[in-house]
């Protein structure tokens, strides 16, 4: 009865302004880095490793005497790619298969669930080392790998919107006309489970920045001579004393683009929240 | 400011939207202690959004523009947070209309309605506990000193509604606002609650706000009738007053949508014989859980039968638990019988929907009770229509433009109505909406499960009245499912009585209606709200002699 008298309080629409302006500058900078850098993210351009910012180096240099900044901004689109790649992938599967299992239920609900029971109680990171181990540290596997240990998540999260559709009444109707798999799902299901979904792609997203990150820092992510944004924050660490922006660039720009999908999260939500 | 014993006063009141429109416009009353004041009006009237200001709520979205509501000669609008949490419950309780809603599933019964009493600190835990136990007992729940420990789930829905009444009065409070608490009842609890909340009031002295939509009901507990339309209060005055001589058009409306039963009037549908061109249903057995010997754990259908012809009417009669939704979607495949036989004009019919022919599928059309809940929000009403077009006779195009123009002036809405979705329209229209989807399928059957229970009175005149049309113009049959027999009494052909899953009476209108051989049956003829003062009192004496009889009643192995 409480809960029912509380006001409501429209959630600012600063925070949805800034996140999405965060992560446009980093799209960004993404696109330019195809265009033009710096620098050659790959050439030597200083004899010193890790020296400090200079003219025309503004982020000093790494390990090997590269330009930061312009690794950092290769960076960029490496690592923002593979994480919307991964990301859409766990939601393919995630989002098919979840609300498939909410609207057929019965054996093949059992069973899907209970892989996923499985899936999640492995840790992430640990499937990533064995699987990267195993195959080898290539893009494909990375994205692969980050798909596979989040589509379990995703399917949690759709089967679980999924099933609260599939009692409604109009679905039994539908069902009832004898409408078909497709129509079913795509037509009358997926509308309603958009908005939700999309939130989780931005929070999904970011855990996945996260997860090949830290395989990056560990050594099992994008190799050298790429540039990844966890990859430069483990090659650069030893530098902290002599060029600490070499080290912290990358750790930054991690931690912004994470902080920023997570706000566009709330801010969606909140969003979502006051229009019903 | 306020006028002595005036316990709620409010003063040119006028509460708009964020889309600018007044929803309470204007609107001043007074309500003083022993008074039960009704609001009555259609939804959307703005009765429910006037009712809650007096708690000092707005809903979100809301926002008052003007006027002052004094409670107890305090204005609610000027108070903090922390005022009104402790003015709430205290000197203003609120009863809704889904005590199912309104309570937590996972605390036990008496913890919720005393929350509310340790949280101002009013009163000791022990105090509070015994004032609730008196409670009980004075709302004749069962096992007073006990029935509190139990969970929301395991009482009944009308017990609910009475723990809900009982939350309300927990601290004595100076005014009662009741948002529709009888209207999710089944008529035959609908009495018993009705007569306890008007002995409360007036045993506790309290001043009462009341929102309904049904007349009848109103008549039976208020003391003044205000009868709201479009944010307005266009008449108010004394029950008797009102009833007897309606000063507006709208609420001589009102009083004709009463629901009453014809029979005593003599107008009834002539009877016809059984016929079985249309669905016929014989000695269906179904239930829920896993099936023992055949029979499924939990029964709701034992041995029923049923037949409708084409052109008529057959009502199916029960309160909630009878049996009768289940037995609708047995009808339409989606339920799985654990026995019986199904035939479909003279032919065999699959009990399941998949097993079934497409076309089979098309001739029997359900229409379900949430209007809003049957049609996809995310669909425009041209994709609702046009899917089940294209899916059973593969029209598209201009064709399908033609056909669904066709369909909504069939349920009388423009045409202009296709590029709407459901949110954009009344309660009303969606179930004719759905009535159109039906209909779009060119059934032979169609099966209505409580198509108007959700509706208000007017609304759901106008829904019967084109089902009505629909059976003479397009000679459908139509299974005509409802919990009020008073709904069904100018429509249908013949009616079933159903109770715990059996049918217990089965007839023509007229025979069930004026000579109701089964006590079920006439409890239920007793129970329909008769819009006169009194009414309340005589059909409490008659449920009580009825309820002694069904108690002993051989039909009475299953406990409710």
């Amino acid at each position: 009865m409480t809960a029912m008298l509380s006001r409501q309080r429209p959630r600012p629409r600063a925070t949805l302004v800034l996140s999405i302006a965060v992560l446009a500058f980093f799209v960004l900078i993404g696109c330019m880095s195809l265009i033009w850098l710096p620098q050659d993210p790959t050439d030597f351009v200083s004899t010193d490793p890790f020296a400090p910012p200079s003219a025309g180096i503004w982020l000093g240099t790494d390990q090997l005497g590269r330009d930061v900044l312009s690794r950092l901004m290769d960076g960029t689109r490496i690592t923002l790619l593979m994480a919307f790649a991964a990301t859409l992938l766990a939601h393919l599967i995630g989002d098919t298969l979840g609300l498939l299992a909410a609207l057929r239920g019965g054996l093949l609900d059992a069973v899907l669930s209970r892989i996923v029971d499985v899936i999640l109680s492995l840790p992430k990171i640990i499937v990533g080392l064995v699987v990267v181990a195993a195959l080898g540290a290539s893009i494909p596997v990375l994205v692969v790998v980050a798909a596979f240990v989040y589509a379990a998540g995703v399917f949690r999260i759709s089967r679980a919107l999924g099933a609260d559709l599939v009692r409604l009444d109009y679905m039994q109707i539908a069902r009832s006309r004898g409408e078909g798999l497709g129509w079913l799902l795509f037509g009358e299901m997926l509308p309603h489970v958009v908005r939700p979904l999309a939130t989780d792609f931005a929070l999904r997203m970011s855990f996945a920045i996260l997860f090949m990150s830290s395989l990056s820092f560990v050594g099992l992510g994008v190799q050298p001579p790429m540039a990844d944004w966890g990859g430069m924050a483990k090659e650069n660490l030893e530098g902290l004393s002599t060029n600490p922006l070499a080290a912290i660039a990358p750790a930054a720009a991690i931690a912004l683009v994470s902080i920023a999908l997570n706000l566009l999260v709330d801010a969606l939500d909140g969003e979502a929240g006051s229009g019903r | 400011m306020t006028a002595p014993g005036k316990v709620l006063a409010v003063e040119d009141l006028t509460i708009v939207s964020n889309a600018g429109t007044r929803v309470v416009d204007g609107v001043s009353l007074r309500v003083a202690r022993g008074e039960v004041l009704a609001l009555i009006g259609a939804s959307g009237s703005g009765k429910t959004t006037l009712a809650l200001a007096a708690l000092g709520h707005l809903r979100p979205g809301l926002a008052r523009q003007a006027g002052t509501v004094r409670l107890d000669g305090a204005d609610v609008f000027a108070m903090t947070a922390q005022q009104l949490n402790d003015l709430r419950g205290r000197k203003v309780a609120y009863v809704a209309q889904s005590a199912a809603a309104a309570f937590n599933p996972r605390l036990r019964l008496t913890d919720q309605v005393i929350e509310s009493a340790l949280l101002h600190g009013a009163q000791s835990e022990s105090a509070a506990r015994l004032r609730a136990t008196d409670l009980f007992r004075y709302l004749a729940l069962p096992n007073p000193e006990t029935i509190g420990r139990r969970f929301p789930y395991q009482v009944s829905g009308g017990q609910l509604q009475r723990f809900m009444i009982a939350m309300g009065l927990q601290e004595e409070p100076l005014l009662l606002v009741c948002d529709e608490p009888t209207s999710a009842l089944d008529v035959t609890t609908q009495v018993e609650v009705m007569r306890l909340l008007k002995n409360a009031i007036a045993d506790n002295d309290t001043a009462a706000l009341f929102v309904s939509h049904d007349l009848a009901v109103v008549a039976q507990i208020a003391t003044r009738i205000a009868v709201m339309r479009a944010g307005r209060i266009v008449e108010c005055g004394p029950t008797a007053e009102i009833i007897a001589a309606p000063r507006e058009d709208y609420t001589r409306a009102l009083i004709a949508a009463c629901g009453h039963l014809p029979g005593r009037d003599g107008a009834l549908v002539p009877a016809a014989a059984p016929h079985t061109d249309g669905l016929e249903a014989r000695s269906i057995v179904a239930g829920y859980g896993r099936a023992e010997g055949g029979q499924p754990a939990v029964l709701s259908l034992r041995d029923v039968d049923l037949a409708v012809g084409r052109g008529e009417i057959v009502a199916v009669i029960g309160e909630s638990g009878s049996g009768k939704s289940t037995l609708a979607r047995v009808l339409a495949g989606l339920h799985a019988p654990a026995s019986g036989t199904l035939r479909l004009a003279g032919a065999p019919l699959a009990a399941l929907d998949r097993d079934r022919s497409k076309a089979e599928r098309r001739r029997i059309q359900l229409v379900v009770q949430m209007a809003d809940t049957a049609l996809n929000p995310r669909h425009s009403l041209r994709r609702i229509l046009g899917r089940t077009l294209k899916f059973f006779h593969g029209l598209t195009g201009a064709q399908a433009e033609a056909r669904m123009a066709d369909l909504l002036a069939r349920v009388s809405l423009p045409a202009e109505y296709l590029d709407r979705y459901p949110t954009q329209i009344s309660g009303g229209e969606k179930q004719r909406v759905n009535l159109a989807r039906a209909l779009a399928a060119e059934p032979e059957v169609l099966i209505c499960d409580e198509i108007t229970s959700a509706l208000d009175t007017i609304v759901a005149q106008s829904i019967i009245a084109l089902v009505k049309g629909l059976r003479d113009e397009l000679g459908l049959a139509v299974i005509f499912i409802s919990h009020d027999l008073a709904t069904v009494a100018d429509i249908a052909n013949r009616v079933t009585v159903l109770r715990h899953g059996r049918v217990v009476e089965a007839g023509p209108t007229a025979a069930v209606l004026t000579a109701p051989q089964n006590p079920y049956t006439k409890l239920l003829t007793a129970s329909v709200p008769e819009l006169r003062v009194g009414w309340l009192e005589d059909a409490a004496a008659t449920r009580d002699d009825l309820s002694a009889a069904l108690r002993q009643g051989p039909s009475e192995a299953v406990p409710a």
